[in-house]
């Protein structure tokens, strides 16, 4: 098989503890450098921490494997200082096919409306990100990679949890204060802890290649319902990167894995899928099943599940990675404060009831997917047919058409950290709503609401003239910086420039106003993650402070 | 009134913060009401449901626009 991309072989070092013979302490040691592990550790690390990320191989992903990374983790990867090299790579899509046997059904158009920055998904495959992510760690000096670094024993007590770890050179022990956990969802080391992971294994059996090949298809996503080249199954085309498509066949259950993965048996499919003799390589094939299922809490004492060894869900709708790097921007603020002494352990419970949350809706809507692309019974396959028939002449029926939702952050609007609104709102900007983007305009250049947002709690103050500020608001806004848990102010303004010592933000286009339904006066607190805490009509610093107790736990 | 071919669906007192819910809602709802059901009851359930809605609707013409619809695609 040919390759369009090399895979780098990253140096293993042999470890201090080994050379010096001695056991190693740390205050955040993580687990797994995929996705998830090294967002986790960028975000932590970007924060001033400290961290030692442990990795059991010496290279990125084997393999496209995610190949979706959709708008709220280019977010997050934003905060973190490395989507733009993703989406320059990557490839942006909105538009989406629908075919149901000879026929397309329908098309349909991610981008729901204007003004955001990032499109609603890109496609990239997961070593690029991989690639990228180790790129950004490697330029922050208190974070240090261990390749072939392999954990295989784990004692966690009240204060610590302790590491056994194999290298090359022999084994080593360490402890850390916090121990993050993203070895993927298989998971060692929750099998080690014996911890339950509950929920279902769907008969099905899906086989992926991808294939390198000058195709003048375009930039967008096609869907299959039972087509004359597949009968009775359904298959996905993808774009990704540097001519490469990703193809996905449903074969059932009933077929060998090690079979249908050999050369002789994918190249007469991708054949009659395309139809005619063009060339094309493949260049991976795999055979997959997969679980929808979670643990029972993601957080257990010193020790901190995230992504898929904490959830796993069908790979319809692009929730594997998307989910696990949204486990880690709700984790690693929580973290740090805890760490600090500024918040209680408690927090960290919130993490484990917010992500819980957030996973059921994403096995939730995997699972609906799953059961549209493969129905299980006669009844369920007659409905799903009978969609697909009206769905070309019926906008309703197109509604119902699930060949799986993108990937969207979860309204957090139980959490408890949440201030529940006194006041009258209009929109979805309620407390737990993750923020929407807006194009805006600062004196530091930032072009976008969410990249003046995040990494510490926030007042967003509304003004239709940030130049008309009175003394005593902008005395108040400004004193919020001095507190244990600093809230740093930002003016939102139509124009003028708020008064020394405060950021102000232009609002470009008026649509942050509408988004967040601002009046003269509304003040929106924000969390490090970008989702809001509380929201009132006017300025209140005991209201202000009041919400910012209560969404760290010290209330 | 015209038969409403436009997406409809929505559920009182609950709010959906994204336009796929309320169908992906719907539609759940629909498989599970035939969760282990034979052939034969499923057959049953789908006749008493559109027995049931047909008299909710009330509006005999819409109902004749969907008998058609219904009927031109089997």
């Amino acid at each position: 098989m040919l390759s369009t991309f090399q895979y780098p072989k990253f140096d293993y070092v042999r470890p201090p503890e080994i050379a010096e013979a001695r056991d190693g302490h740390y205050p955040v040691v993580i687990v797994g450098a995929g996705p998830v592990g090294l967002t986790a550790a960028i975000d932590l690390a970007q924060q001033g921490q400290r961290v030692l990320l442990l990795d059991n191989d010496d290279t990125v992903s084997i393999g496209s494997r995610g190949v979706c990374y959709a708008k709220r983790t280019l977010e997050v990867l934003d905060r973190l200082g490395c989507a733009e090299e993703m989406v320059q790579k990557g490839v942006s899509w909105n538009v989406g096919r629908t075919f149901f046997r000879e026929e397309e059904v329908f098309n349909f158009n991610l981008c729901p409306e204007p003004d955001h920055h990032r499109p609603g998904m890109i496609n990239l495959q997961q070593y690029y990100l991989e690639d990228d992510l180790i790129k950004r760690a490697r330029l922050l000096p208190n974070l240090e990679i261990r390749f072939r670094n392999n954990v295989i024993g784990v004692t966690p007590d009240a204060e610590k949890a302790t590491l056994r770890v194999e290298t090359p050179d022999g084994a080593y022990t360490l402890s850390a204060d916090w121990l993050i956990v993203a070895d993927g969802a298989r998971s060692p080391i929750r099998t080690m802890l014996g911890l339950d992971i509950d929920g279902k294994i769907f008969m099905d059996r899906f086989l992926i290649a991808d294939v390198v090949m000058k195709a003048e298809f375009p930039t967008e996503r096609w869907f299959w319902f039972d087509p004359p080249f597949h009968r009775n199954q359904s298959v996905l085309l993808h774009r990704q990167a540097d001519n490469v498509f990703r193809i996905d066949f449903q074969l059932g259950w009933n077929v060998d894995p090690e079979e249908e993965k050999k050369p002789e048996n994918v190249i007469p499919r991708i054949k009659a899928m395309l139809g005619d003799d063009r060339e094309f390589e493949l260049e991976w094939v795999s055979v997959y099943t997969f679980q929808c299922r979670r643990m029972n809490r993601f957080n257990h004492g010193r020790v901190l599940f995230v992504g898929d060894a904490a959830h796993q869900v069908s790979p319809f709708g692009a929730r594997g990675a998307n989910s696990g790097i949204q486990d880690t921007d709700n984790l690693v603020w929580k973290l740090k404060l805890v760490m600090d002494g500024k918040a209680p352990a408690t927090l960290l419970d919130t993490y484990s009831d917010e992500r819980c949350y957030a996973a059921d809706e994403n096995i939730m809507n995997s699972t609906r997917s799953t059961d549209f692309i493969t129905p299980k019974s006669a009844v369920s396959k007659t409905f799903r047919n009978a969609v697909l028939g009206l769905a070309e002449q019926f906008p309703f029926a197109r509604a119902l058409v699930n060949s799986g939702r993108l990937s969207v952050p979860s309204f957090l609007a139980d959490s408890r950290l949440n201030t529940a609104d006194s006041d009258v709102f209009a929109g979805n900007m309620i407390p737990g709503a993750p923020m929407d983007d807006a194009p805006v305009a600062m004196a530091d250049g930032t072009q976008w609401l969410l990249g003046a947002a995040g990494n510490c709690f926030q007042l967003l103050h509304y003004i239709p003239d940030a130049g008309a500020l009175d003394a005593a608001s902008a005395q108040a806004l400004r004193s919020l910086i001095d507190a244990p848990i600093p809230v740093e102010a930002i003016v939102v303004a139509e124009r003028g420039t708020a008064p020394a010592g405060l950021k102000t933000l232009i609002d470009a286009k008026g649509r942050v106003r509408e988004r967040y339904d601002l009046r003269e006066g509304t003040s929106y607190l924000v969390r490090p993650d970008q989702h809001v805490a509380a929201r009132w009509r006017a300025l209140d610093l005991a209201q202000v402070r009041a919400a910012v107790a209560r969404a760290t736990c010290n209330a | 009134m015209a038969l409403n071919t436009q997406p409809n669906l929505h559920e009182p007192g609950k709010r959906h913060f994204r336009a796929f819910s309320p169908g992906d809602d719907f539609y759940e709802a629909l498989i599970a009401t035939h969760r282990d059901l034979t052939d034969e009851q499923s057959a049953m359930v789908n006749a008493r449901l559109i027995l049931l809605l047909a008299n909710h609707i009330g509006d005999i013409s819409v109902l004749r626009e969907a008998m058609q619809i219904a009927r031109e695609g089997a």
